[in-house]
């Protein structure tokens, strides 16, 4: 029997907040359009964002797009690229307004206007008082925007692939995408979709990590599919962690616990951050908490059977306060913990949470790729969301610019791409197909061999050991010779279920490969990058090294190759903002 | 309702795949350790369940919130775990 194919004008792999906003674009045109997605819709984890979503609508809060601009660049630690930074804060507004339009219904203040909150990271007047730029629909902004977004989808006849998952991107001779080959989860049988123009927006890789605050679904998908086509990651060393996931697993406790009197204690029972920040202690920022922690560990003064996290006390707060100022802790601690918070410590690590590294695109969410020196557009590859990396965040992210990250650029790609629907599709290469369809029946040889889970647990542990908060080169080599090592036994693993329907064991298979190629792109990239930046913390190299580093790291798969390209500075209609020390 | 095994069983795996990491760990372990042996009518809540908005099950099951009546019992054996 042949490969089952299906032609639309463009084809749309994931149904967050960036794929769904792109999809909408091309509503009312004569355009066919095809969103695949793994889970249904909304499910995404987009739904997980409960923050909101920045723009200087100056509701609360005297605002301007370009105090907005000037603390997203200064967030980035200067590796933002402020041509992108420009057009996604005045595109802040018109998004928030178009979203208000389709329905999100946005908390408001009396006079009817949108709500707006105040986040860290936010200023007037370029690093003065505190801003308030956030717009929310309660505690639900992510589901509430994805909700909407669907629901305009299904209107527009946008055709949904639900629970279907991507293989692999099909791509010429000429380096032209062509679509992709997917695979329909329930029957277990592939097909092809062929496209005009495609988007990933298969958001983050945070399932690379043994400690993640990500959802399982997060395993990088759309990143290795652009490896595999020989597309680089970009800055992927950049990872943000959170000081307090629980412990082994990864869910967010919440700052808000350290802000209301909590603090961290080793296995002696010890404050160990005074030690660390004599000042701000338990209220140092997030990477100094963070390594702290992992210090503590890797100096056998952690807790548990096997010396692997701290504890967060804050039984000293008493039951009224915990209950009252801190809701869900107390559920969040007794099923993921086994623990009352009320009566005894929080075991915890810092998790795993977001990417600010990806996909290298322009500001239309053209998908760039290196030629010679310079580089080029990818023909009909489009990225947006938390797999690209436009880049807008640079070495951090601002609160409140995931959301408005995924939404301007998942709009930007979805009207872009419109330029390829009056073109013809282009001739199929059998030879990409072929070679998509041997990484599927790859899974099918039989015999002894590892399992997925026992590599992945493997794997990632390494990730969380390696290439995790704690990062000198000799952890870093170490780790970067161990991951290789892991991935060269994944020709090792074979599935013992070889059915075809529903058969979830598969699916688990080609995410492992997805969550080992972003793995070892964070892993290297951060080997490779001898200063401290951002996110990137290099207890060797311990400050920001403008002269030298002020560049963006590309990732190759082939040959596991490190290259560099340079930081976008000007922006598109003001001045620069110039690199100052990042002092909050 | 259909007993769910084999087949069933894998799609409800799947749809305990969430877009919140809590949700996933809390449906999935209910699935591996609990579902098998528990109540036809415990088992046809939970594939019930698996239906509505993933804020939702975070509000009965995370944050207290009042959840419909017919939810109940099977909520109480999710956070039992």
């Amino acid at each position: 029997m042949g490969l089952a194919k299906r032609r639309f004008d463009a084809l749309i792999i994931g149904a967050g907040g960036a794929g769904l906003n792109a999809a909408i674009q091309l509503a009312g045109r004569e355009a066919r359009v095809a969103v695949v997605s793994k889970v249904f819709p909304t499910r995404s984890h987009t739904v997980a964002a409960q923050g909101g979503v920045n723009a200087a609508l100056a509701n609360v809060l005297p605002d301007n797009w370009h105090w907005h601009m000037f603390d997203t660049v200064k967030g980035s630690d200067y590796l933002g690229d402020q041509d992108a930074i420009e057009y996604m804060c005045r595109e802040a507004i018109p998004t928030v307004y178009e979203l208000e339009h389709n329905g999100v219904p946005f908390s408001r203040l009396d006079n009817g206007k949108i709500y707006q909150r105040a986040f860290g990271g936010q200023s007037q007047n370029f690093g003065g008082a505190q801003a308030a730029r956030t717009c929310a629909a309660a505690d639900r902004t992510g589901h509430a925007i994805l909700h909407t977004l669907y629901q305009q989808n299904l209107r527009a006849r946008t055709h949904f692939f639900d629970e279907y998952f991507a293989i692999d991107l099909i791509r010429d001779d000429d380096g032209a995408i062509l679509g992709a080959l997917v695979l329909e989860i329930e029957t277990g049988e592939p097909l092809l979709i062929e496209a005009k123009a495609t988007v990933l927006a298969t958001g983050g890789c945070g399932q690379a990590f043994r400690t993640t605050s990500n959802a399982h679904i997060n395993t990088g998908d759309g990143m290795a599919m652009a490896l595999r086509a020989g597309v680089p990651l970009m800055d992927m060393e950049f990872y943000q962690f959170h000081p307090t996931g629980i412990a082994g697993k990864g869910m967010l406790i919440t700052e808000g616990v350290r802000g209301e009197g909590g603090y961290l204690v080793n296995k002696d029972g010890e404050r160990f951050m005074e030690r660390y920040a004599p000042n701000a202690k338990d209220l140092a920022s997030r990477d100094v908490v963070s390594r702290a922690i992992v210090t503590e560990v890797k100096e056998g003064r952690g807790c548990g059977p096997n010396g692997e996290h701290v504890l967060l006390k804050l039984d000293h707060l008493g039951e009224e306060i915990i209950n009252k100022r801190l809701p869900g802790i107390r559920e969040t601690g007794k099923i993921f913990a086994g623990v009352d918070a009320v009566r005894e410590p929080l075991p915890v690590f810092p998790t795993a949470h977001y990417a600010m590294g990806g996909i290298p695109t322009d500001r239309f969410g053209r998908v760039l790729a290196p030629i010679g020196t310079g580089e080029e557009v990818v023909p009909g590859l489009y990225a947006a969301g938390e797999c690209a990396c436009v880049s807008v965040h640079g070495a951090n992210r601002l609160g409140g610019n995931s959301l408005l990250d995924i939404l301007v650029f998942g709009r930007a790609a979805g009207l872009d791409l419109m330029q390829h629907m009056e073109s013809n599709h282009r001739p199929m290469s059998e030879a990409a197909v072929d070679k998509a369809m041997s990484r599927l029946e790859r899974w099918d040889r039989k015999g002894d061999g590892i399992s997925v889970r026992e590599l992945r647990d493997e794997f990632r542990k390494c990730m969380e050991d390696h290439a995790g908060v704690f990062r000198t080169e000799e952890i870093m080599d170490e780790g970067v010779a161990r991951l290789k090592a892991l991935r060269d036994q994944l020709d090792d693993v074979r599935l013992q279920d070889h059915s075809r329907v529903f058969n979830t064991a598969r699916i688990e298979a080609l995410e492992l490969e997805n969550i080992m190629a972003c793995g070892m792109a964070i892993a290297v990239s951060a080997l490779h990058r001898r200063e401290s930046r951002g996110a990137h913390s290099r207890p060797d190299y311990p400050s920001r090294d403008d002269a030298n580093w002020m560049k963006h790291s590309l990732y190759l798969l082939d040959g596991d190759r490190a290259e560099y390209k340079p930081v976008q500075t000007r922006p598109l209609s003001v001045e620069t903002f110039p690199p100052k020390e990042r002092v909050y | 309702m259909q007993p769910a095994g084999g087949t069933s069983r894998q799609r409800l795996r799947w749809q305990c795949r969430r877009g919140m990491l809590e949700l996933d760990y809390i449906l999935e372990d209910y699935l591996e350790q609990h579902y098998p042996a528990d109540t036809a009518e415990l088992k046809a809540a939970f594939e019930a369940l698996l239906q509505e908005q993933d804020p939702d099950l975070q509000a009965w099951l995370l944050q207290g919130q009042p959840a419909p009546s017919r939810y109940q019992a099977i909520l109480r054996s999710l956070r039992a775990d």
